[in-house]
């Protein structure tokens, strides 16, 4: 078992900068998960945490050790690959035993060895297939049978259910999260997807053009998002923007106006200069709340999407915005009637023009007044 | 069941699908649409195949009939039409002794000759042909020059370049003694075509020095082909190259290395123009094919050189059956 920690590691493809002074560490057994848009540099990151890409700057260490010029072999690490990356001509018992690279009069470990991991990964009834003559599915235990079987320190994972149908994809994930628990060794899962971040991840690494965006549990990377990228990346359906403008700000709050909803009081810190100046008020689906208005007031329903256990209302803003809204199915409205608009004042974010959430005031009297409201 | 006769009679690996594909549709109510689409089909696949076999017939059905009817007769170059049939005695023939081809000394010993050197120059060739395509397979600056330059051995008609060699060889005038004596490596010139133990050798460093390029593009080919993400897992699992070499790239290279084997053996066993060039009719480097030019062209036999032709063919027809039924077996036991 070994931690990870990444001091400023960069990586340049000639003269394309791919991962841009990234910093971070990883707990011994923990399960951190990469995700990020296309092309961001997950994958990139990974390989050079696999030793398949050399460091252009800056220190990779295991156990404290820096392993920048180690072999993928010498640095304990075990991958999954995205495309499974299995031998073709090989069975599965052989695709699993190649990597075990024991003398050969260990034949016996090695046999038990590979029994072994096709038990945890029910691949018992398939060694002799070749890969050919199996299921996506199967395909990916026996990849992750393979990189286990070695009993690394660290196992990485590239997207590794990307090539299955959803229900299979849940029935994985459920299976990589229990191999986690049961191997405890330190997992990295490089995904873009986020539902798989969020229910696999002890912390998420959210990555952004090569750069890290926030680093987090799931729990905090939803309700406290540290920019407007993280904030939309995480959490289905995204999160509605609004374009507001400040009216009064301090270090204890500030005061906002909303279009179609109004002037309200928001627990963020805003700096007084920054009065009049254009934010962005971010609201999750769930924390919008709707009540019926008269006609030419408030803003319409344009489509509902019924899906069982609730429903999605979608609401056009007078700038042309949608906005989306959860709601318990059926809804209480239905496509062209006319609601209005508010949210929680606590529970949504502002992102100043970078695109930075802005602080929110004296967090401990925050949450002193959400106790005082419990009882009541 | 008009129908299964009449494929029957057609065709027989079109009736084995046929009757399978029938038994299948026996007890189905689409029999009869089956059975008439599949006949569309066969009518078709044979209007494919027909202007294919008859040009097969013209330019290798009729030939070989005509050689194997000349085997059997004692036709010579200077009166074609005027032998007379005598069975089977250019083969063989009791009369007081054996005569005929298959009691010929020097006929046995070309077969062996031929054998000899299709096995070393067909070895060397795959070897050599699978180093050169690893080699170009690696990334490298210049990596299209030199996969072009790669091919101009194969380019070069052979006569041409068995000239080259021979004034290379050349015992007097040859660079190739002409270095060999500057490095000191030899004392006195070696006559590399003249000598009998060196002709061999020497023609078959100039047939792989020719066919190597032939190997080594088949074999790059299924290099590029390979699954580029298999040597990363390898990698990472620590596994020694040349374990990764002959545990995963071999194995998987080995179809396009089995084609490029038969087709340069098939070359190898009728190998003429190289060996003519250097050492003619040489008796250490006489091969099967020199065996029945000779008979035929030098000595005017044409029965007799139709029959060493026809021995020839039934060698190389061989040797590819058996061939090709070793090479199946393992690829289907393989895959
Ligand atoms: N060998 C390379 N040479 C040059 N650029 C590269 C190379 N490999 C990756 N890149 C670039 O680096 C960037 C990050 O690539 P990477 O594969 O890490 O993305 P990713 O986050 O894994 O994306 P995806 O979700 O699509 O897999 C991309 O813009 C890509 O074009
Ligand atoms: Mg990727």
């Amino acid at each position: 078992m070994a931690g990870v920690k990444l001091e400023r590691v960069n990586k340049r493809f000639g003269s394309t900068r791919v991962i841009d002074d990234v910093s971070m560490a990883i707990g011994d057994g923990e399960f951190v998960v990469f995700v990020g848009p296309s092309g961001c540099g997950k994958s990139t990151l990974l390989r050079l945490i696999a030793g398949l890409e050399s460091i252009t700057n800056g220190d990779l260490l295991i156990d404290e050790q820096r392993v920048n010029n180690l072999t993928p072999q010498e640095r304990g690490i075990g991958m999954v690959f995205q495309s499974y990356a299995l031998y073709p001509h090989m069975s599965v018992y052989q695709n699993i035993a190649f990597g075990l690279k024991l003398a050969k009069t260990d034949k016996q470990t090695v046999d038990e060895r590979v029994r072994q991991t096709a038990r945890i990964l029910q691949l018992d009834g398939l060694l002799e297939r070749l890969p050919k003559a199996l299921s996506g599915g199967q395909r990916q235990r026996v990849a992750i049978g393979r990189a286990m079987a070695r009993e690394p320190k660290i196992l990485l994972f590239d997207e590794p259910l990307s090539n299955l149908d959803a229900a299979l994809r849940v029935q994985t994930r459920n299976e990589i999260a229990g191999l986690h628990k049961r191997l405890g060794s330190t997992m990295i899962y490089v995904t873009h997807d986020q539902v798989e971040a969020m229910t696999l991840a002890d912390r998420i690494v959210v990555l952004n053009a090569g750069h890290v965006e926030q680093i987090g549990t799931p729990q905090e990377l939803y309700e406290r998002p540290a920019s407007r990228f993280v904030a939309g990346f995480i959490g289905s359906p995204r999160m509605n923007f609004i374009h507001v403008e400040a009216r009064t700000g301090n270090d204890r709050g500030c005061r906002i106006n909303v279009p179609g909803v109004g002037e309200r009081d928001l627990p963020q810190q805003l700096p007084a200069d920054a009065v009049g100046e254009r934010l962005e008020l971010g609201v999750r689906p769930e924390h919008l709340h709707l009540t019926p208005a008269a006609q030419g007031e408030g803003v319409e329903v344009v489509n509902v999407e019924y899906l069982g256990s609730e429903a999605y209302l979608y609401l056009q803003m007078a700038d042309g915005e949608l906005l989306v809204c959860r709601t318990e199915a059926p809804s209480r409205f239905e496509r062209g009637e006319r609601v209005t608009l508010d949210f929680d004042a606590d529970k949504v974010h502002l992102f100043d023009g970078e695109g930075r959430a802005l602080p929110v005031a004296d967090a401990a009297r925050r949450s002193d007044r959400h106790s005082e409201q419990a009882p009541t | 069941m008009a129908t299964r006769q009449q494929a029957a009679t057609s065709d027989v690996a079109a009736d084995m699908t046929d009757r399978a594909f029938l038994q299948q549709q026996a007890d189905s109510p689409r029999r009869e649409r089956g059975t008439r689409v599949r006949r569309r089909r066969v009518r078709a696949a044979w209007l494919f195949l027909a202007p294919m076999l008859v040009v097969l017939a013209a330019v290798a059905g009729w030939p070989l009939v005509r050689t194997f009817w000349f085997s059997m007769t004692d036709a010579s170059l200077s009166s074609l039409e005027g032998g007379q049939f005598i069975g089977l005695e250019n083969y063989l023939v009791y009369d007081n002794g054996w005569y005929g081809i298959m009691a010929d000394p020097m006929w046995w010993q070309s077969v062996w000759n031929t054998l000899y050197f299709t096995l070393v120059s067909v070895s060397l060739e795959a070897v050599l042909g699978v180093i050169v395509a690893l080699v170009l397979n690696a990334h490298f600056r210049g990596r299209t020059l030199v996969r072009a330059a790669m091919l101009i051995p194969w380019a070069i008609p052979t006569v041409v370049s068995a000239k080259i060699w021979a004034w290379m060889l050349n015992d007097q005038f040859g660079i190739i003694n002409h270095m060999l004596l500057g490095l000191g490596l030899i004392d006195a010139p070696l006559s590399w075509t003249a000598d009998a133990s060196l002709s061999m050798w020497a023609v078959i460093i100039v047939d792989v020095w020719k066919a190597t390029p032939f190997v080594a593009l088949l074999v790059l080919a299924a290099l590029q082909m390979l699954p580029s993400d298999c040597y990363e897992a390898a990698k990472v699992d620590g596994i020694h190259p040349v374990r990764v070499f002959f545990r995963v790239t071999l194995p998987l290279i080995m179809p396009a290395l089995l084609v490029a084997i038969i087709f340069r053996a098939l070359d190898a066993l009728r190998v003429f123009d190289v060996i003519y060039v250097l050492t003619s009719n040489a008796a250490s480097t006489m091969t099967m094919s020199i065996y029945a030019r000779q008979q035929l062209v030098e000595f005017q036999d044409v029965g007799y050189g139709s029959a060493a032709s026809t021995l020839l063919f039934m060698i190389i027809a061989l040797i590819t059956v058996v061939y090709l039924y070793i090479g199946r077996r393992q690829l289907g036991g393989g895959s």
